[in-house]
This record gives C-alpha cells, structure tokens and sequence, in this order.
C-alpha cells in the first residue's frame, strides 16, 4: 500500500475509523483540533456518529455513554482538557467500560501553552482521576507508530473492559509524515452488540433480564471486593501489555530513557555522542503504563548514567529511578514552556554527567 | 542524497505551510522519508508561521531542525530571525519584494527572489507563494519539479485544475 | 373478578429505599408505568443521576446506568446514537440537573437530542442531606441557608422547565407535581406525551415533577404536601409549557 502524506491528529482519527471506530465525541483545543475536525466529517462519510460536544466534560460522558452502550468510541484532547476528562474516565476504570482516549498533550500547568510538553505522565499514569485504577497508557514516537497503536487500542479495551490512552503530544500531532494506513475492519452492528459485548445496555429485551452498569457501592465489604477483582486484571496488562524498544545499550557509559517526541531528538544526541567517541544507548518506554521496568536489565556494566530526557521537570524520572534500582545514578534533563530538547542540549548533558568535556 | 533539511518563514498567509507541504508531498512520491512540521498558534492570519521540511533516504529523528540546509524567508522579520540558522554553504532564499528584506551572510549562497513582481509578471499575486517553491526546489534538488508538478496536478482539481497551467509557470518563472 | 389494578412489570417487587412519603416512587412508577403500557420495557435504557435516585435503577427494572454528577443528558446523548430506535431517559433531582448538570441538560435540549428527561424539583439536596438547590424558595431553610434564602446572598429560585422550553430543540416541556392523587394522574399524561415525543423523533422531552423532600424540609408525608401546595406551585406553576401538534 502506497504511503501517504498526512498530519499526526488526521492519521489518528483516520486509524480509529480503519479499527472500527464509528463514534466520536469531543471539544476543540489545541493541539488535538485538526483530530475532532477529520472525525466531524470522516465518521459520517462511513455512517458514524460525532457530536462536537459542549464541554470536554460533557464529551467524556458523550463516550462513557456510548462506550456502555456498546459502541466502539473514540475520544480526544489535550492536557486541560484531559484534566477535565479525568472524571469520566474514572467512572469508566470503575465499571469496566471501554473506550480510546487520545490525549495530545501540552505544556502546563493551568492552560500553560498550546506548545508540545510531556508534563502529563503523572496524569496519564498515576490514575488521573480519584480512586484504585488504572489506564493503559501508551506513548508513539512516530505518526506510524501512532497509527498502529490507535488501531490496536481498541480491541485492547474491549479485551480488558478498560480505557486505553495514547499519549501524544503537540509535535506528533501537528506534525506530517508518510503513513501507510491499516486495513478497514468491519465495524460492530448495533445488532450484534449483545453477543459481542453481553454486559452492554441495549435494553433488557435482548437478553431477558436487565442490565445494570453502576459505580456506587455504599457497602464497604462489596466496594472491597470489586476493586480486589480489577487486580489480577492489572497483572495481566502488564504481563501482556509491557512494551519498550532497546536501541544502542550494548556497551553503552550512558543510557538515555525518552518517550514519544523526545525519544526521536535523543537518537540524533547518540550520533552526536558517536562522533566524539562516546557510546550511548536509548531505553524507550511504548508503554508508558504498564511500565517497561524489566528493560532496564539490560543495561550493560560499562553503564556509568542514566538519564531520563522528559518536556518536563521530571515525572518519568520517577519510574526510571525505580527501573534503576540504585545501580546507575539516575539524572534528568528536562525542558519546560513548550519548548523540545535540541540533540546539542542533551548531548552536553550527557557528557556532564560522564565528566567529558 | 544528503539529508534536506529546511525551514520556510513568513507572515501566515504568504502560504508558507502550503510551500513546505507541497514539498512534503513530492518527497513521498519520490519514495524519500520525510517530516513537515509547522510553527502552530492563536494567529491564523497576519502573524508569523514557519514550518521545517526534512528530507532524507534514512528514517528521521527529529522533524524540529536546529541548523539548516536552506532557510526561505518570506519578510523582514523571518529572515532576522532565521539567517543564523543556514549552515556555511548553504542557501537562503529571500523574498525581496518585501521591504528590510536584505541578507546579510556571505558564507551562503544568497538568492533574492522577487515575488510580487514576478507574481504580478504572471497576471496572479497569488502564485507568489509558487514562485517560490520553484526556486526552491530548482536551486536545492530537494525534490524533483517534476514530482512537484504532479503534486499540483493532483492537488488542484474541479474548478481548480484551470490554475494548473498557472501554477506550473510559476514554478519555473524565478531566475537568477 | 376484574383487575382494576395491578403494580407495574416496571418496577422490581423491591420496598424502595427512599425515606418515608417521599415521592420519587410514585415518580418511579409513573415512568415504569407508561412505558409499559407502551410496551416499550424491553427496549429501553435509563440513566440515574448523582442524587438519591442513583439508586432508581435497583427499582426500575429495565437496562440502566449511573451517571456521573449531572453528565446524564451526555451520557444520554451517546446512548441514544449509538441505539437510535431504543427509548432512552435521564432520571434526575434538582441538584443534578439544575446545578451542575446545567449545562449539559441545555446543550441537551440545544442539540434537539431525542430523548426524555424526568426531573425531580423537590427543592433541596437530598442525598448529601438537605442543602441549598438552585430551585430552594425564598426564606426556605436548609443546612446551608440555616436563616433560610435570601435573594441578595442567593438569587432567586431557577425556573429550569421555563429555561429550557426558550431552547427550540425542547419540543416539550410541562411541569406536574405529585402531591394529589389528581395531580399525579395529570402527571402521567405528561410523562405518556413525553415518551411520545421521543417515539416520533421530534425532539428533547422535559417533564419537571414538583416532589416532596419530608425529611430534609422537616415535616411529616402529609404536611410536605401541603408545604409543596402552598409554597412550591405558587412559585413553579403547573401546566404545559410547549407542546408539538404530533402529540397533543
């Protein structure tokens, strides 16, 4: 299939509707616009639903309903806007209702800059909202990758009964490259709902008995007793959903961990480094939670540092630490204000904490 | 081929996104890799807009440049801002109908492009921004005219498609 | 012998929890009620709000959801596209609806979203245990309003039926209240010409049902009708608001 020329937010609506995807709920912000402008008219042409919704609130709610309705739901912003989503999103970790969220992420804090930034990773893999949860979170670091994991997310909500976010940023989706587009999937009737997806509301004729989908349990013994059963389920996203890409450890004195954007700006860093005769190597996170720990035994004994590169003042940092387990010192280079790492920035980094000049 | 990598800069209008994006696309015809990247903001007309081409044969790491191969400055303000930006030997094209539009580097290959009047030559100011996309890429190679035209051809349809002939004029109406 | 009548199939034989002379049962049935005299209780889906009806769908026995707090004409709306011939409907209080639920419930309305909402006015919050509403009177007594309210520190009391009947999506609105066996028969005409109005796809229906709160206004069943009667009907008039040709 011929590649083609497109921007980071069209591609990643265009793969949600390659998956199946035929609803779509959102509000405008930017950087994520050019994504909810592609599904108002895209959805239709394929017999969807989109509402431009009147509040990123409202639109969380748009695709919790629709999500446990049945429907296979995309939703969309950025990092404000994702804040005010983290409600409805913790609704749906509650009761097991999946749905694809795309969080095209900013710098902050407040409303912050329309500028890239990587400042949301304690939302994003913290549990942004309130309560025991988790999201599945992963983090592109091409439009193609992107594409590929919008495509795959889907079904892995539908396999957990969980919401899946893919964690992008300005630059990703303003951005153009080649893509080569998944093929289209037959989407779900809305008759077939209550085979593939017997826990959906679809009114209780279908199956003769109603259905309840509720997050309130005023007993504290029952409240209990669900969150302990979303557990062994959190245990095997991360048995099966862990994902990181090793690039250059073999022998490398320092190790890079960088996720989405940066990581493309670290592997210019590790040719500048080369040039000077310093070996580097990059750990990259592709899923930001369930977090790749294990990736970092494979870390050489020539390893002198770790460093963690993030648009932010450290939040990954934290995860890297505890990757670490103290065998390397473990030190950030961050940049904040929506502005991205320059190759030259990091790599100067890297040698001041080698003791090279 | 050496990694192409270009910055275009101008006030929002000029069509300097479109001038990356047509190359951009060419690129892809071509089978090269390739990343367009724009400056993005609250103006979408009148403010300033800039977006960074890279083309290359080997995948590419960072769409956002810090050094260029060739930077195109469509105003005054642009060309301030970016003419550091073009390595020794490279080229930076200006965009010399515009006034306080004078490059001031002799270690790059400099090319004063008058747009309005050659625009006006063609009898369409608005094919300014082709005029320099020409230029372009007749000076540097980033891509072929010829997958360039094929863009257009593609890009322009419906009531469009008259302005093709036009379009491709322009493409080659720029000399030294 | 002739069955002259017979508890709704809508309604689950469960006591419901709610407090004593409360009127979110007979809310409840009137809904239950109508859909089946319609025959619409296998093809339906509900949506309970934040509120002591959170707990509606244990007594309502069709496919229901909770609602995050006032999101249920959102939830509502996804719902509705995702299963457009099924008959769907938010249940919600007045804290939900008419406080933070605002604005969904009027961009609701605004979309012309074909589903009901049955709204319960009882002037007060019940569940978190008798604040302030939006729709509290004027020298009412709440925990929050402990002198009663004032129109200089709270405005005065939101009008939402005739706030939405101004949308032009809002094809139907009345409001009914339940304090009379008159009233509530009135009631249940309002809620079949609801569900009517969503059966023709003709817009977003409002029924907004005056309701008795006992415990938190501090009076016995009886007197919190005669409260309703004389202080909430005078201040919230009764009636048909907007109605559609189709379905009167």
């Amino acid at each position: 299939m011929a590649k083609k020329l497109m921007k980071g937010n069209e591609a990643f609506a265009k793969a949600a509707i390659c998956a199946g995807c035929r609803y779509y709920f959102g509000y405008p912000i930017t950087p994520q616009s050019e994504l909810t402008e592609y599904m108002s008219h895209a959805l239709f042409e394929v017999g969807g639903e989109f509402v431009q919704a009147e509040s990123e609130l409202a639109a969380i709610s748009m695709i919790y309903g629709a999500g446990l309705s049945g429907g296979r739901v995309l939703g969309s912003s950025s990092s404000p806007g994702i804040a005010l989503m983290q409600e409805g999103i913790s609704f749906a970790c509650s009761t097991e209702v999946p749905f694809v969220m795309i969080n095209v992420s900013r710098g902050g804090p407040g409303v912050g800059t329309i500028q890239p930034g990587q400042a949301d990773y304690y939302q994003a893999t913290r549990g942004g909202g309130n309560g025991d949860y988790h999201v599945i979170v992963y983090a592109p670091a091409s439009i193609q990758e992107g594409v590929q994991m919008v495509y795959d997310a889907f079904d892995t909500a539908d396999k957990f009964r969980n919401p899946v976010m893919i964690l992008a940023d300005g630059m990703l989706g303003q951005m153009m490259e080649p893509v080569e587009l998944p093929p289209m999937k037959e989407p779900l009737k809305e008759e077939d709902i209550p085979k593939v997806k017997p826990w959906a509301l679809c009114g209780k004729g279908v199956r003769g008995h109603k259905n309840v989908i509720k997050s309130l349990e005023l007993k504290p013994e029952a409240l209990e007793e669900r969150i302990n059963a979303y557990w062994p389920k959190f245990d095997q996203m991360r048995k099966e959903l862990t994902s990181y890409e090793a690039y250059n450890l073999e022998g490398a004195e320092v190790v890079f961990v960088a996720y989405g954007s940066t990581s493309r700006i670290v592997r210019e860093a590790i040719d500048l480094l080369a040039k000077d005769g310093i070996k580097a190597g990059l750990i990259r996170p592709i899923s930001l939670w369930p977090y790749p720990y294990d990736a970092f035994d494979k870390i050489g004994k020539e390893c002198k540092a770790v460093i963690s590169c993030e648009l932010s003042m450290g939040q990954m940092i934290d995860d890297v630490k505890l990757g670490a387990k103290d065998r390397w010192p473990v030190s950030l280079i961050g940049k904040v204000g929506g502005m991205l790492l320059t190759p030259v920035e990091i790599a100067e980094g890297a040698k001041k904490q080698l003791g090279v000049k | 081929m050496a990694t192409h990598k270009l910055m275009i800069a101008g006030f929002g209008g000029q069509g300097v996104l479109l001038i990356g994006q047509m190359i951009a696309y060419a690129a892809v015809k071509e089978g090269k890799e390739v990343t367009w990247m724009p400056s993005y903001g609250p103006e979408m007309r009148g403010g300033t807009a800039n977006c960074t081409v890279v083309v290359s044969d080997k995948p590419i790491a960072a769409p956002l440049i810090t050094e260029a191969t060739a930077v195109v400055a469509m105003n005054g303000p642009s060309l301030d801002k970016f003419e550091s930006m073009v390595i020794p030997g490279g080229d930076l094209f200006v965009n010399s109908s515009q006034p306080d539009c004078e490059a001031h580097r002799t270690d790059v290959n400099v090319h004063n492009v008058d747009l309005v009047r050659i625009a006006d030559d063609l009898g369409n100011q608005k094919v300014a921004n082709m005029v320099m996309l020409g230029a372009i890429v007749r000076t540097t190679g980033v891509v072929s005219l010829d997958s360039v035209k094929e863009v257009i051809r593609e890009k322009m349809t419906g009531k469009k498609a008259a302005l093709v002939p036009l379009n491709e004029q322009a493409l080659e109406s720029w000399t030294k | 012998m002739k069955t002259v009548f017979e508890y709704t199939k809508g309604m689950n034989e469960t006591i419901t929890s709610y407090c004593p002379g409360c009127t979110h049962g007979i809310a409840h049935r009137l809904v239950m009620e109508c859909l089946e005299e319609k025959g619409l209780l296998d093809d339906t889906i509900g949506v309970a709000p934040i509120g002591c009806s959170i707990n509606s769908h244990r007594f309502m026995d069709v496919d229901m959801c909770e609602s995050a707090h006032g999101r249920a004409p959102a939830i509502a709306t996804a719902i509705k596209r995702v299963h457009p011939d099924k008959f769907v409907f938010t249940y919600q209080g007045d804290g939900d609806l008419a406080s933070i639920g605002t604005c969904e419930i009027v961009q609701a309305a605004h979309r012309g979203e074909k589903f009901c909402t049955f709204f319960i006015n009882n002037a007060i919050y019940g569940m978190t245990g008798g604040q302030c509403a939006p729709t509290t009177l004027i020298g009412q007594k709440t925990t929050t309003t402990i002198e009663g309210r004032t129109v200089a520190h709270n405005g005065k009391p939101i009008r939402m039926s005739e706030l939405l009947a101004t949308i032009d999506g809002a094809k139907y609105v009345e409001r009914v209240a339940l304090d009379s066996p008159a009233h509530v028969r009135q009631a249940k005409k309002a809620v079949m010409r609801a569900i009517e109005v969503q059966e023709k796809k003709l817009g977003f229906a409002f029924v907004e049902f005056l309701s008795t709160c006992p415990t938190n206004w501090g009076l016995s069943p009886v007197k919190a009708c005669e409260w309703l009667r004389d202080n909430m009907i005078p201040y919230y008039p009764l009636g048909v608001i907007k109605c559609p040709e189709e379905v009167k």
